[in-house]
């Protein structure tokens, strides 16, 4: 029974220190990109207070059950994938769960949010909500592709299903790295993140120019509040499990932030450079370039690591 | 659950809703919500201060004014003060010179979606008093009575500096707790439909849009 409360207690703080870092996270970018175009740019801290400022209006528009379960299905989403994540190797504290499949779940947690979320602003009724839930879920699909099967070249390469074990691989230096070992799943995966992390060019779910702001358009003050928290803390398993699979994992809070801080850094500078796709032609990349890539490193996997 | 309606108060008549449209809509007045404890206000007042998010709705030609705010020149970012697309989650309505009739009714039905605190810069000449559109048949002279503002920036037009020391003078005053005008306009709902309805002739929306 102690030994339940002491585990649920360290997750309580990873969640904690998962949402403090990605809303610090997003500050920071905002501030480097402000600084970049010769502005000075948000206080890092601007995200705690829309966080707060959201949660402090005293009405609320709720336009029934599934409005209420949508932002909490997605942080239900965040916070799931976010705890079978293992964010520092090793770690009594930042360990989370981990069992041997839990791969598979992850991939599940990262799809429920955006279910969850496509219910709940559905009922919202806004027409410039449905546009973004449909343009949403089939960006999703196609980007999840190079990013599935990425996963499948390491499942072969490490042998296991399992975070924690793929991480336990990559612990001797550098060179034991996914980064080195399997490059072309690395690129797969890369690319795919650029698409889940809604930048630019694949900021089509949300374009505030074209659809104010997708199927978040309806949720004000406690919904919208939550959900900005879930970005902050689905940003921060998203990256933690990027670093984990292809980056080496880390041991210690100073190497997690400076690589996941890297890692985020790929689709801000390609967000910063690139224009908007329509949803045709990012479905269309996905489905091309990156796929064959995530094919080719399933098949280099077979190759050269398949002992059988 | 934050309740913003009254359920014993008397229904909105929504007499210029035809059949359909009139199980599509709330019936509901809007009331008053005091903030809940005390104490807590000041420390909610100061992150509302810091985080204005301007609803991205041009109104008149001194839109053209709020563009500058977001460039390097400017930048009103690093007060806070940033963008939003939807009515729902922003805060700061900013209404940018003449309104004519037509767009006073497209004001409304943005400023009701907006939820309590909400707070309203009305920017130019034209909005205090009708500044150079007093005499024009399709503008109104004061936006004040149709929507309750909290703070003015007069000038024809105001330079962009003017506009950022308006903002800074709204966060003092959001600081210091004058800033109801949500509650204003609960309160004196009556008061601001009959001034709505006598300048917008073909009234076919609901009295009340959440």
């Amino acid at each position: 029974m102690s030994e339940w409360l002491v585990k649920g207690g360290y997750a309580v703080v990873s969640v904690t220190v998962a949402a403090v870092y990605g809303l610090l996270l997003s500050g920071i970018i905002a501030r480097t990109l402000a600084r970049s175009q010769g502005r000075i740019g948000v206080p890092v801290w601007q995200g705690f207070l829309d966080v707060f400022k959201h949660a402090a209006k005293r009405t609320a528009i709720s336009h029934g059950v599934m409005f209420y379960l949508g932002p909490i299905l997605r942080l239900t989403g965040g916070i799931g994938t976010l705890l079978f994540v293992p964010m520092l190797y090793g770690s009594a504290v930042f360990g989370n769960f981990h069992f041997a499949g839990d791969i598979i779940l992850i991939i599940y947690f990262i799809l429920f949010g955006a279910l969850g979320m496509a219910l709940g602003a559905s009922e919202g009724g806004h027409p410039y909500s449905a546009i973004g839930i449909g343009r949403g879920l089939a960006q999703f699909a196609a980007f999840e592709v190079p990013f599935a099967l990425a996963v499948i070249s390491l499942a072969i390469q490490y042998d296991t299903l399992s975070v924690y074990q793929i991480v336990g691989a990559q612990q001797n230096g550098i060179a034991s790295w996914t980064l080195v070992t399997n490059p072309l799943a690395t690129i797969a995966a890369m690319i795919s993140l650029l698409g889940s992390t809604g930048y630019s060019p694949f900021d089509i779910v949300g374009a505030p120019q074209e659809i104010p702001i997708g199927p978040r358009t309806e949720f004000q003050s406690d919904f919208i509040s939550l959900m900005q928290l879930n970005r902050a803390i689905f940003a921060a398993a998203k990256l933690v499990l990027y670093m984990d699979l292809f980056f080496g994992g880390a041991t210690n809070l100073l190497v997690l932030m400076v690589k996941t801080w890297a890692i985020y850094m790929v689709p801000v500078f390609v967000g910063a450079a690139f224009p908007r796709y329509r949803i045709d032609q990012s479905i269309r990349f996905f489905l091309r370039v990156p796929t064959l890539i995530g094919i080719a490193a399933v098949i280099f996997a077979d190759f050269f690591f398949n002992a059988s | 659950m934050k309740q913003s309606y009254g359920k014993d108060l008397p229904e909105l008549p929504n007499e210029g809703l035809v059949y359909p449209d009139t199980e599509y809509f709330c019936k509901t007045r809007p009331v008053p919500v005091e903030p809940q404890f005390k104490a807590m206000e000041q420390v909610r007042n100061w992150a509302r201060a810091n985080s204005l998010a301007i609803q991205a709705f041009g109104t008149g030609c001194g839109a053209v004014e709020l563009r500058p705010l977001m460039t390097a020149r400017y930048d009103a970012y690093r007060y806070g003060v940033t963008g939003s697309a939807t009515p729902r989650q922003s805060c700061v309505f900013v209404i940018g010179g003449y309104a004519s009739v037509k767009t006073l009714k497209r004001i409304i039905v943005s400023y009701e979606q907006m939820q309590n605190p909400k707070f309203v810069v009305a920017l130019g000449s034209c909005t205090v008093n009708g500044g150079m559109y007093w005499d024009s048949y399709n503008t109104i002279n004061r936006i004040d009575h149709y929507i309750p503002v909290d703070l003015y920036v007069s000038g024809c037009m105001p330079r962009p500096e003017a506009l950022l020391a308006g903002f800074i003078k709204l966060k003092e005053l959001i600081k210091a707790g004058k800033c109801e005008g949500a509650n204003k306009y609960a309160e004196n709902f009556d008061w601001y439909k009959a001034n709505q309805k006598k300048i917008i002739k073909n009234w076919n929306m609901p009295d009340y849009n959440w």
